[in-house]
């Protein structure tokens, strides 16, 4: 019998390297600077676009998880209210007498917990899918901040949590610093460890990797917690750049931090996806809508261009293959 | 090879597109964006002077944002109308911070949120930009002047005594409001709350606040739902011209001229057959046309130094003569005249005009 070696990995050839979706989304994002800064003169100023960063990064921290849950074939739609509760629950207990350290550390246990019971129930009623589930908590999260606020604001943080949100570290927004530490680190997460090799086993093929011994439902109930927990994290850099908290904040952020994984090369099949895409299409989104903004285009315009280009990545995966086959036969 | 190409291609024509909707707007000078994209332009040239409003599609808002540019554009400035999709406070201040990097001299806000929107403001403020409100007013540190169109203590007492007369003294009342974070909003309902504490309206009851968002679909389902809920609703006041003529629409619809009473402020122009009809026997409103104007020359005299806000300021607002800047609260106003009455006597001269 004569010895075979099987690669691993796939053979690198430039061709190869450079035709990644991640190389489309670098050169787009080269388009949408080169186009923005023909359209205003204030868009290649350096302090404008470090400011820039400060308006789009809050939802980018429930980005980095939602990679992992796309990856698996599921989705949460409940981010969103996560982001309302716990901000609500934090101005609340705050404005009642608790210290606020303390009501930035139930934020974020309020959040994780929320999540964990999103992982919970996906698993245990297995014929409900993620996004039946989700749906439902997603509601049932904002109702209970609605509860507690009804349609009264709360606020009133004391001066250090503005920081959060607005303040400067050596020149460079917190919240650029705070994003670039917890990107490297899910990446890190997904793309160096054994746990990130499972999620794409699972992502690919969930009875199989059930089959091989890859603990299914853990990792879920871990992917689906550490969504909530980005949640709060997000919600507390979103209070602090608004001062003050309602219950219908954050509403709509679910969809664009999907958008944003989406565009950034994650299949919704499952099993496909870089975090690396989902870092720039964060800022690709970003500066796209900035620059746009910079030129006041109208709100409605601006929803469309997201819509174009958010069909346009979903379409092009799709043509690739369709290319592949022909080319095939 | 047919591969890389296509999806060369593609990045091309992607730049393309996105170049060619930046480019289109250049010229584009109708709808919500307005003034020129200074691409050959420097920041000594013409001052620019921004307003945002709560949202699109508001036609009252519309008018508000035409009279400030009128203001401007009579002072020979340039002009940036901004107004979010969704009236939240969220929306408001990214396009804040659009403003801050485009330097604009004066930024006039409508607020969607007393307080969300102070640390943007407060920034904008430190970057040099005169800041004031008009309509729904932000709080007193993050703005310098309010503009404001009526005193609120005389629009919410008069819209209570209005519909406590057409119900003839006694019965259930509802409000149809706008969000439930504007501040003009509170600010109305607060009063006419405290006027019915008031013992000669003990057989009135107050019994539902609505919110209709100012979205003509959802003030709709909200009247329809308040009519629903209490079948011996006599009166509905709604200070809001979205939720107004919702309920005007609503009313005529079901048939219930006559036993369901409604007042509020509204626009002469979309009321018109309302009053007509009899479905609204009078209601109230000013010019938003005369307080974005108003807002224009406000921001104008801050820009320029002749007032700073503070109380007893005097400036010139164009054709609406001398104005005087008075306290409020702990912050400062201008106020620009009284709630004028509309009813069938007047509302075809008026229907015309906005």
């Amino acid at each position: 019998m004569e010895q075979r070696l099987i690669a691993n990995k796939k053979e690198f050839t430039l061709k190869g390297f450079f035709l990644q979706w991640e190389w489309l989304l670098v050169l787009l994002l080269i388009g949408v600077f080169v186009m923005n800064s023909n359209l205003s003169e204030y868009f290649l100023d350096s302090a404008n676009l470090r400011d820039a960063t400060m308006g789009f990064l809050d939802k980018a921290f429930i980005v980095l998880p939602m990679v992992f849950i796309i990856l698996l074939g599921d989705i949460d739609i409940s981010v969103a209210s996560i982001v309302a509760l716990s901000s609500v629950i934090m101005a609340d207990l705050y404005n009642h007498g608790v210290p606020m350290e303390l009501a930035v550390v139930i934020c974020l246990a309020v959040g994780t917990i929320c999540g964990w019971v999103n992982g919970l129930l996906i698993v245990k009623y297995k014929e409900l899918s993620a996004v039946i589930v989700t749906l439902a908590t997603m509601i049932i999260y904002r109702g209970i901040a609605y509860i507690l606020l009804e349609d009264q604001a709360s606020g009133k943080f004391p001066s250090w949590f503005k920081f959060l949100g607005w303040g400067y570290v050596g020149g460079i927004p917190f919240i650029l610093i705070a994003f670039v530490f917890f990107a490297v680190v899910f990446w890190i997460l997904l793309h160096k460890t054994t746990f990130g090799r499972m999620v794409y086993a699972m992502g690919n093929n969930t009875t199989a990797a059930r089959f091989s011994g890859i603990q299914v439902d853990k990792i879920k109930i871990i992917v689906f917690t550490l969504a909530g927990l980005m949640s709060a994290i997000a919600a507390l850099f979103l209070t602090s750049r608004m001062g003050s908290t309602r219950p219908n904040i954050a509403m709509g952020y679910e969809l664009e931090v999907i958008a944003m994984v989406v565009l950034g090369g994650v299949s919704t099949a499952g099993g496909k996806g870089r975090m690396i895409g989902a870092i720039l299409a964060v800022f690709l989104i970003g500066f796209l809508r900035y620059g746009l903004g910079l030129v006041n285009v109208s709100a409605q315009m601006l929803l469309i261009i997201m819509g174009v280009l958010l069909i346009v990545s979903v379409a092009i995966p799709q043509l690739k293959q369709r290319f592949a086959y022909v080319r095939r036969k | 090879m047919k591969k890389f190409f296509g999806i060369f291609l593609t990045a091309v024509m992607l730049v393309a597109v996105l170049s060619a909707c930046g480019g289109k707007n250049d010229g584009n000078s109708g709808g919500q964006a307005s003034g020129s994209p200074a691409a050959s332009g420097d920041t000594g040239a013409k001052k620019k002077f921004a307003i945002v409003y709560k949202n699109t599609g508001n036609p009252y808002g519309e008018k508000e944002m035409e009279g400030y540019k009128n203001a401007i554009e009579e002072l020979g400035y340039e002009v940036i109308l901004k107004a979010p999709d969704q009236p939240t406070a969220e929306a408001q201040i990214t396009m804040i911070d659009e403003l801050i990097s485009q330097k604009v001299n004066a930024l006039a806000i409508v607020g969607n949120d007393p307080d969300a929107l102070q640390p943007a403001l407060e920034k904008a403020m430190n970057a040099g930009i005169k800041v004031l409100s008009l309509d729904s007013a932000v709080n007193t540190e993050s703005r310098m002047l309010h503009i404001n169109q009526a005193d609120p203590e005389r629009i919410g007492r008069t819209l209570v005594q209005g519909v406590v007369e057409m119900i003839g003294g006694s019965g259930e009342i509802a409000i149809l409001s706008a969000t439930s974070q504007a501040t003009n909003q509170n600010l109305w309902i607060e009063w006419m709350k405290k006027e019915l504490e008031d013992p000669k309206y003990a057989d009135v009851k107050l019994v539902k606040v609505a919110y209709g968002d100012d979205l003509r679909d959802k003030s709709v389902s909200e009247t329809e739902a308040l009519l629903k809920s209490y079948p011996n609703l006599k009166g509905i006041i709604s200070p809001t011209t979205v939720g107004i003529a919702a309920a005007g629409k609503v009313l005529t619809d079901k048939g219930l001229k006559g036993k369901v009473q409604l007042t509020g402020l509204g626009l002469p122009s979309e009321m018109a057959e309302y009053i007509e009809s009899g479905v609204c026997q009078w209601m109230y409103l000013w010019n938003p046309l005369d307080v974005g104007y108003l807002s224009g020359y406000a921001a104008d005299a801050l820009v320029n130094g002749t007032i700073t806000g503070a109380v007893g300021d005097k400036f010139a607002a164009g054709k609406l003569g001398e104005k005087e800047v008075i306290a409020d609260g702990e912050g400062t106003q201008v106020m620009l005249g009284d709630p004028f009455k509309f009813d069938a006597s007047n509302i075809a001269e008026w229907k015309d005009v906005y």
